[in-house]
């Protein structure tokens, strides 16, 4: 295969394994801020949460690396329900300012929690065979890792996609993106669908923060340093939208790649140019609400 | 119209001179308004040996106060604030290491205006917008001249920084000493005046009209008030006013990394002037003091049980006091009024 066709197919796929990890952690972000328009800087902390449960598994008490997956995104989703019952539900009202501190205070929080008990050495995770070394396709051999992450991004992305567009709990979240108090009126219960989306966007950042180990390792500022691009993608797909949110961690993931790939030097400076033309458009995201 | 006519001109000339007098008497310097330049002065003779570290307080006071600026005063929530002071401290670290340009005033005047130029660049497209939105891109900003800068370490010296730079001595006669006495009085002269200038700012009428663009834009654009215009120049001042602390910032350490243009480095000025209490001048003062002196104390002790308290803070303070240690202060103040009276 020629070289340029060969450095393409390089970029496309672990521009497409990034940009899984991307919606898989960004999308219950992108629901609960469109739903009740808050805004969370926590979101990378329970992402960070998820990869130490992962960790704190596989490593103490030998579960294998998939169901520690599943474990990790439902303790952390239950985790996150007092949170939003106690301290989130007090600041939905206030302005932007206010939860930006209240959140941030919380990130600060957990980082230093998880430092006092993990350490701030990076941790990795024991991989089951199947997922190390290659697979091959054929023309080429790919990373079995990242090849995992495409498909497992691909099933989310259809059971998401089906929850969201044609289940009655879906239909609720829509209306209440839509229009919140319209969606009251007519009897939908916005606060407890609120508390569901939130707990399953925790616990689906869970499972982006387990996952990410092996791609990135997992330090305790995890929970800041990803959170810009969690909110990147939310910002450039637009509030409350599966298909921005898609979208968007799809070109951010692709263009980021791409810039690691071709100009190391510029490091991240793609995806931030990129997020600045695309707001700078379009103020909203791909598919936000102006 | 019908109303002015029926008070009569009299009436509206009175009217008038009680708006006036009302405004002049907030310009007014009060005597309390001493005491935290007594402090610094105070400072100066209590702790001569710590004198390097009370120069980065009052750096830090300046940079939270030109935060306050725009987020207190015109209600502009930024995460890139560390954009302008490192902008100046780069102006300034940049002309030392690469032009042989030390002379420390002149490098203050030009970091002030490379500041001010990027703040009215950035503030002109970004001011349009509100929410997330605004703080993503101000956030962006901030990481792509971060990345600028590391995309060019041949002459930025990335994250190693310019070490080891020297600047002449103030005036040409008042030299560096180890303990930093000259430049500690040095900053705080340069502190004063920037105050003197922004407590100008916020009590003219430029300065109401930002309160009422805080509390709201609609309104002021109903009343025709040029909105855009007013948060593009008060954010070119914030922007100058923070290239001139970290002009402050690199002069005083003597080196300088890409790292002042850190998200933390928003995030610590930001967490400094909620703690003193927003679009009350003095929090900017009260919060960089408390806020350097507790991480001192106990960053020393233990650095993680450190970020746990700012967390901590952070919430209680949304939680319970938001408006600042001051506004403590003013609520305790006016409980004990209420008793009295009573």
């Amino acid at each position: 295969m020629p070289q340029f066709a060969n450095i393409a197919v390089s970029i496309l796929f672990d521009g497409l394994a990034y940009a899984m990890f991307l919606f898989i952690t960004s999308v219950g972000l992108s629901v609960t801020m469109g739903l009740m328009g808050f805004v969370n800087l926590a979101h990378g902390a329970f992402a960070m949460a998820g990869g130490y449960v992962v960790v704190s598994l596989t490593r103490s008490y030998g579960v294998g690396f998939v169901p520690a997956l599943i474990f990790a995104s439902i303790i952390v989703g239950a985790v996150s329900i007092p949170f939003e019952r106690f301290l989130y539900r007090r600041l939905y009202r206030s302005t932007d300012l206010e939860q930006v501190l209240l959140t941030i205070g919380l990130a600060f929080m957990a980082i230093a929690a998880f430092t006092y008990f993990y350490g701030p050495i990076p941790k990795s995770v024991p991989l089951p065979d199947w997922l190390q070394g290659d697979v091959n396709l054929g023309f080429r051999a790919f990373p079995s890792y990242r090849a995992f992450l495409i498909l497992l991004g691909a099933a989310l992305i259809a059971v998401l996609w089906y929850a969201f567009e044609r289940t009655n709990i879906g239909a609720k979240i829509r209306a209440a993106v839509d229009n919140r108090r319209m969606a009251e009126s007519v009897g939908i219960n916005v606060d407890r669908l609120f508390t569901l989306t939130f707990a399953l966007g925790s616990g689906l950042a869970a499972l982006g923060g387990g996952l990410a180990i092996q791609l990135f390792g997992l330090t305790p500022s995890f929970a800041v340093i990803y959170l810009v691009l969690f909110l990147i993608v939310v910002a450039v797909g637009g509030l409350g939208s599966l298909k921005g949110t898609l979208l968007a961690a799809l070109v951010l993931g692709v263009f980021d790649t791409a810039g690691k790939y071709l100009l190391a030097d510029a490091g991240g400076f793609f995806i931030y140019a990129v997020t600045v033309a695309v707001l700078l458009v379009k103020p909203a995201g791909f598919y936000g609400r102006e | 119209m019908a109303a002015s006519e029926t008070i009569g001109a009299t009436g509206r000339e009175r009217a008038r001179e009680r708006a006036a007098e009302y405004l002049l008497k907030r310009h007014r310097f009060r005597p309390a308004e001493a005491l935290p330049w007594l402090v610094a002065i105070a400072a100066f003779f209590l702790f001569p040996e710590r004198m390097t570290f009370g120069s980065q307080v009052l750096i830090m006071a300046m940079f939270a106060l030109s935060l306050d600026l725009i987020l207190g005063y015109a209600g502009i929530v930024t995460l890139g604030h560390a954009a302008f002071f490192g902008i100046g401290a780069y102006t300034v670290g940049l002309a030392a290491a690469r032009l042989q340009w030390s002379e420390p005033i002149s490098g203050l005047f030009a970091a002030a205006i490379a500041a001010g130029i990027v703040g009215f660049i950035t503030g002109w497209f970004l001011l349009r917008y509100r929410g997330l939105t605004l703080l993503m891109l101000t956030l962006a900003t901030a990481i792509m001249l971060q990345e600028t800068g590391n995309l060019r370490s041949d002459i930025s010296g990335g994250y190693d920084g310019l070490p080891g730079l020297t600047f002449n001595p103030l005036f040409g006669v008042f030299d560096y000493d180890l303990y930093g006495h000259t430049y500690y009085l040095y900053v705080l002269v340069v502190l004063a005046a920037v105050f003197y200038f922004v407590r100008r700012i916020v009590y003219s009428p430029f300065g109401q009209a930002l309160t009422g663009i805080r509390e709201n834009v609609r309104r002021m654009h109903a009343i025709g008030s040029p909105v855009h215009r007013r948060l593009v120049t008060v954010y070119t001042i914030a922007a100058s006013i923070a290239g001139v602390a970290g002009a402050l910032f690199t002069q005083t350490n003597a080196y300088v990394t890409l790292t002042v243009f850190d998200f933390d480095n928003s995030a610590k000025v930001m967490v400094m002037l909620i703690l003193g209490g927003t679009g009350r001048l003095y929090g900017a003062f009260v919060g960089a003091a408390v806020y350097m002196v507790l991480e001192d104390y106990f960053s020393k002790l233990s650095p993680t049980f450190w970020q746990f308290g700012i967390g901590l803070m952070l919430v209680l303070a949304v939680l319970f006091a938001r408006r600042g240690v001051l506004g403590l202060f003013e609520s305790a103040g006016n409980f004990f009024a209420e008793r009295k009276k009573s």
